[in-house]
């Protein structure tokens, strides 16, 4: 396991990766990929149990799901700095013939990626699926989510949390990113979320808080503390309030930043607030 | 003309739940998913002897299909049912982004489809769904035509690696063709060879398409009727050498006209062989309640209509 210091010049080092890719191409969702940051670097590279390489099965390992496909570029980040493929391919992001494809598919046969997303709302069901075949394969692997808050407005998700606890699907862990904004605005004001924790504990979940998504150790902390109430006959909710565009003073604090890529003076701006640690792609 | 019997009406969807029971005894990955219509679907049998191998998603299709995408990471093969019109239309973002562009090993299998559900009307009563579902890249299109061939099917496809529509009804119909017959995916059958004339059905069409052919040869005309099972990936090669022979075509399905077998096959007759078509199907029209028969009658879709159909396509040879 790498320590702590280490795993923060990895955040450092895909938040520029995150900014960059989508300079390149004026285009993609920054804010978001930020604001997740820390999440991913602490499940890739301190929560999860994986296997060398990719098999689509993924069989004895942990898996995860992105629902909220928008993201891409802090998944592609995190899983080509983790190895599943070459980090110099992060700059092809949503160029013609590329795997990196602007929200992840299979389709292209990238790996890491075992489902497409994109269409938001669809995530949970998959990952109770995966879920459910690891017991009927005696795999006590476990199986990690990521939902948009946002996104908790399409109806497909109530169906699925409402399934996860009926079934006792304990194997599974959603994490819900709080950041409280959507592309037309904050989701109060789109339409009101109110208490995230509370709806999924009234299905009958096990719910627990991030208070800060974006500290590292309370991340990783919260984790854990997630997989030691696996098994326990409820999935896991973790609701992590982040800060969208984390990182970026001038991404923070609003929603502008959901979809739109930084101009080459906004690019030099934020990098100079994330100094490279590990090397540029 | 080639003789079948009816060795006894019976449903489709029975057909599917046979196939489920096998399956069930001899391949542990199989696995069954429905959202609140088992008794609909007959597939009893499968979950009382494989009670772990069945998951009962409630009145929620779209989880169900993202459940069964998820189902084939870690190795098995999902078999979502449910009713046409919900195991399609109503999920069909689910389906495109969770199933078919994700490649996933997933049988949605469909019962009720068409008209021949008869009394519960429109609503429920899906003639689009063979077109809904052909679109999709990579999805494979099955519409088996009696009990034997549906059971079969049911079979077959546990054997493609890929995503497949399985789509079967709830009328007792005659059931036909050989038990325990080879199910090849995407391979036309020649069921009665003729001259004058293709008849080109599927699904509870077929047997109307034999009725038609029987009545044809009585007033000297000679009809081929091939049966297609699979509409996508579509037996090019048998409707072309066929038309070749004929010059002329008739399509018979339970579907829509716009976006159904009759358009693929036009497609291909366009493409490589221009040829004179009559399409037998619905005229772009929801259904309504009724019995089968008389809703088969009334649209249009039974030998009667095959007949006249022939007769109008001989005149533009």
């Amino acid at each position: 396991m790498p320590n702590t210091e280490e795993l923060q010049d990895l955040v450092v080092q895909v938040r520029r990766d995150i900014l960059r890719m989508v300079h390149k191409v004026n285009s993609g969702h920054p804010g978001g990929s930020l604001g997740c940051t820390e999440f991913f670097v602490a499940l890739y590279n301190e929560i999860m149990d994986l296997k060398e390489g990719f098999d689509m099965d993924g069989k004895g390992e942990d898996l995860f799901f992105l629902s909220n496909g928008h993201i891409s570029p802090v998944f592609y980040s995190v899983l080509a700095r983790r190895g599943y493929f070459p980090i110099e391919e992060l700059g092809t992001f949503r160029l013609i013939n590329s795997r990196l494809q602007g929200h992840p598919t299979t389709h292209e046969g990238l790996p890491g990626v075992r489902v497409a997303s994109g269409s938001l709302g669809q995530g949970m069901s998959v990952a109770i699926g995966a879920a459910l075949a690891k017991k009927l394969n005696g795999d006590d692997h476990l199986v990690f989510s990521l939902h948009g808050d946002g996104e908790l407005q399409e109806g497909q998700n109530w169906e699925a949390i409402m399934y996860a606890a009926g079934n006792k699907v304990d194997n599974l862990i959603a994490t819900v990113d709080r950041n409280g904004q959507q592309i037309d605005g904050a989701t109060e004001n789109v339409l009101p979320l109110g208490d995230v924790g509370e709806k999924f504990r009234a299905f009958g979940w096990d719910v627990m808080h991030i208070e800060n998504g974006n500290d590292l150790d309370q991340v990783i902390a919260g984790l854990k503390e997630a997989k030691s109430r696996t098994g326990k006959g409820k999935p896991v909710c973790i609701v992590m309030t982040t800060e969208m565009g984390n990182g970026v003073d001038f991404m923070m604090h609003t929603h502008a930043w959901h979809g739109k890529a930084p101009n080459d003076e906004q690019l030099a701006n934020a990098l100079a607030q994330n100094p490279e640690t590990l090397g540029d792609y | 003309m080639t003789k079948y019997t009816d060795q006894g009406k019976q449903d489709t969807r029975s057909g599917f739940g046979a196939g489920m029971t096998e399956l069930g005894r001899t391949n542990p990955n199989v696995v069954a998913l429905c959202a609140d219509l088992v008794g609909s679907l007959k597939i009893e049998t499968f979950i009382e002897e494989n009670p772990e191998r069945f998951f009962q998603v409630g009145i929620a299709e779209a989880n169900m299909m993202g459940i069964a995408a998820g189902l084939t990471i870690g190795g098995k093969i999902p078999f979502a049912s449910s009713f046409a019109n919900f195991a399609t239309g109503r999920v069909y973002d689910q389906i495109r982004q969770s199933i078919a562009y994700s490649d996933k090993n997933v049988k949605i299998c469909a019962s009720h489809a068409g008209l021949t559900l008869g009394e519960d009307g429109a609503t429920h009563q899906i003639l689009e769904d063979i077109g809904l579902m052909k679109m999709l890249p990579g999805m494979t299109v099955i519409n088996p035509c009696d009990f034997n061939q549906t059971k079969a099917a049911t079979l077959a496809i546990a054997e493609h690696h890929g995503p497949v529509y399985l789509r079967f009804g709830r009328p007792k119909v005659a059931n036909f063709t050989p038990v325990d017959q080879k199910f090849e995916i995407g391979k036309a059958l020649m069921l009665n060879e003729g001259t004058d004339v293709t008849i080109i059905a599927t699904g509870h069409l077929v047997w109307e398409a034999l009725l038609a052919a029987e009545s044809l040869e009585n007033q000297g005309i000679s009809a081929e009727v091939i049966n297609i099972h699979t509409i996508k990936p579509l037996d090019e090669k048998a409707i072309l050498d066929s038309a070749k022979k004929t010059g002329c075509v008739v399509t018979a399905e339970e579907h829509n006209y716009l976006g159904g077998l009759g358009e693929s096959v036009a497609r291909t007759l366009a493409s490589h062989h221009p040829t004179p078509q009559e399409f037998v199907a619905t005229q772009d029209t929801f259904g309504e309640s009724g019995t089968p028969e008389q809703l088969m009658e009334k649209y249009g879709l039974n030998n009667k209509a095959i007949e006249k159909a022939v007769l109008r396509v001989l005149k533009r040879k």
